[in-house]
């Protein structure tokens, strides 16, 4: 059972922005597919089977890019040729 | 390369295309002039890629998909995007941020999802092939919905470069056509290994559909028609399934028993890849740009509230709510044991058979409107599900009408095995065609 204060701190970790009028239907919507999950209880196990997989490696090779006009051109803002973002401190 | 150009204005009533090409360029090859219609989370240089989106809405890739750069290749006229729900996230397209798409068979039903714009495309003779993208049902859906066929490959058949990433480990871009030869010669170019997604492998398609289903043993999982399921919808696909007998495949009754926890494994699954995938999304590179008078995480949150529809918010909260500190274990850790239960049932009926059968979907289109509450629209996935979570190849095949609306036959085979997959649907869409 989840309530609307927890809600709230998820929307908080995953930046997602949730207005208080959402936060019922939100919470409504959760405990009702949260429950379906507890399905999940009757797996026997916690870990997966390990398999033979093999990672698939490269060498870091320096490649050809796309131009820096073409990176920049869907930025919204934009300052000497970087990308500007919100301030971070 | 591309010195032909292909005249495209489409009548458009069912809003399956957020982008027109009127003008697209063409070249020689095996689709030479052919409109192919591509799925809007799949990259394409220069023409507007939204993922149905409002954060993308602008956006134009500076690189093609490889699946995309494989269809100019091959001379095919890339004509639009498609509708879509936002992201992939749905079952009817009704999650677009531009407006549903309208089934052509009655539009007053939605026509499935995710890939909803490029059946209804493909349905209402806009275009002949479209590419869908599949993670868990979402060109079987849309294909068994409008009367198409629609394949999920297996999963490494096809690259996922540029395609924009919902839930990396379950899905695959694929072929959607008005028959099967079609989806075969689409799936012929799309197929094979790329170094920019080390998933694939090297096994491309080559294969033409042979109408061969003679002596097979196909599954009938009891799962697949019982409860849940629309018993009309399950006896037009037994009466399919008859016909396959006769065509010489013998069947034998099967069980799944992990099918009661995979749905649960796969939403905890998709919603998990999903909080992490789209955190990229913050208007900063892309999209509508952020406030940066404001600080990162206020201007992060603002962007993302306006940005995402309902459910797309939904399902990145509920992917973080499961991969969060105390709920990992109950949640994402248990979501991967039942995968691993999905697919040894798999493997240990494909010992015993070489394809399995039933619906691909436990109703025929619903109204639109229909599906408001987001777990009601969840659990109609359950068909289609397992074959993401396994990761092998799927085809639904238009298979008989309840209520004047298609039904789709879904035929499943072992990893690998599309081209069986293939020739199975062949030999029956032969048969009653």
């Amino acid at each position: 059972m989840v309530t609307e204060k927890d809600v709230e701190h998820i929307a908080e970790l995953a930046d997602i922005g949730i207005n208080t009028g959402e936060l019922d239907t939100f919470t409504h919507q959760f405990n009702a597919i949260l429950d379906y999950f507890d399905v999940l209880d009757l797996v026997n196990g916690d870990t997966t089977i390990s398999r033979d997989l093999i990672n698939t490696m490269r060498e870091d090779v320096v490649e050809p890019s796309l131009p820096r006009e073409e990176v920049l051109k869907n930025a919204a803002a934009q300052e000497d040729g970087f990308i500007k973002a919100p301030r971070v401190m | 390369m591309e010195s032909h150009e292909l005249t495209f204005e489409p009548d458009d009533r069912y809003n399956a295309f957020l982008a027109v090409c009127k003008k697209a360029p063409y070249g020689k090859g095996k689709l030479s002039g052919i409109a192919v219609a591509v799925k809007d989370n799949i990259s394409t240089r220069g023409i507007e890629t939204t993922c149905a989106s409002k954060i993308l809405k602008g956006y134009i890739p500076p690189y093609d998909a490889h699946a995309v750069e494989l269809l100019r290749h091959a001379g095919a006229a890339i004509v639009g995007k498609t509708n879509m729900d936002e992201f992939g996230m749905g079952t009817t397209t009704e999650n677009s941020a531009f407006g549903p798409t309208l089934n052509p068979c009655d539009t007053g039903r939605v026509p499935g999802g995710s890939s909803g714009g490029s059946a209804a495309a493909v349905a209402g003779n806009m275009v002949r092939m479209a590419l869908g993208t599949d993670t868990g049902g979402s060109i079987r859906c849309p294909a068994a919905f409008c009367g198409i066929v629609g394949m999920k490959p297996t999963y490494g058949r096809v690259s996922r470069y540029g395609l924009i990433a919902y839930a990396n480990s379950l899905e695959q871009i694929g072929p959607m056509a008005r028959n099967v030869s079609d989806v075969s010669s689409l799936l012929q170019v799309i197929a094979g290994k790329d170094r920019h997604d080390s998933t694939t492998y090297d096994r491309p398609y080559t294969h033409t559909p042979v109408s061969g289903i003679k002596g097979l043993k196909i599954g009938l999982p009891q799962e697949y028609f019982g409860e849940g399921v629309d018993p009309r919808v399950a006896g037009v696909v037994k009466n399919a399934i008859g016909r396959l007998e006769e065509l010489g495949a013998t069947t034998v009754s099967c069980s799944i028993p992990s099918m009661k926890f995979a749905l649960a494994a796969y939403y905890v699954t998709c919603a998990c890849e999903a909080s992490s995938n789209l955190a990229r999304f913050d208007g900063v590179r892309y999209g509508p740009g952020a406030d940066s008078k404001k600080s990162w995480h206020e201007s992060f949150k603002e962007v993302r509230r306006a940005g995402f529809g309902a459910e797309v918010r939904r399902r990145i909260m509920l992917g973080t709510f499961a991969l969060s500190s105390g709920y990992y274990g109950k949640y994402y850790a248990k979501a991967q044991v039942a995968r691993e239960n999905v697919k040894a049932d798999f493997a240990r009926i494909f010992s015993e058979v070489d394809l399995i059968a039933g619906p691909t979907m436990p109703s025929i289109a619903f109204k639109l409107g229909e599906k408001s509450d987001p777990l009601s629209m969840y659990l109609s996935d359950i068909l289609t599900v397992p074959a993401n979570l396994a990761g092998i190849p799927a085809i639904s095949v238009p298979c008989g009408k309840v209520d004047t609306m298609p039904v789709g036959l879904q035929i499943m085979g072992r990893h690998f095995d599309d081209e069986r997959v293939i020739d199975a649907a062949y030999a029956y869409e032969q048969a009653v065609n």
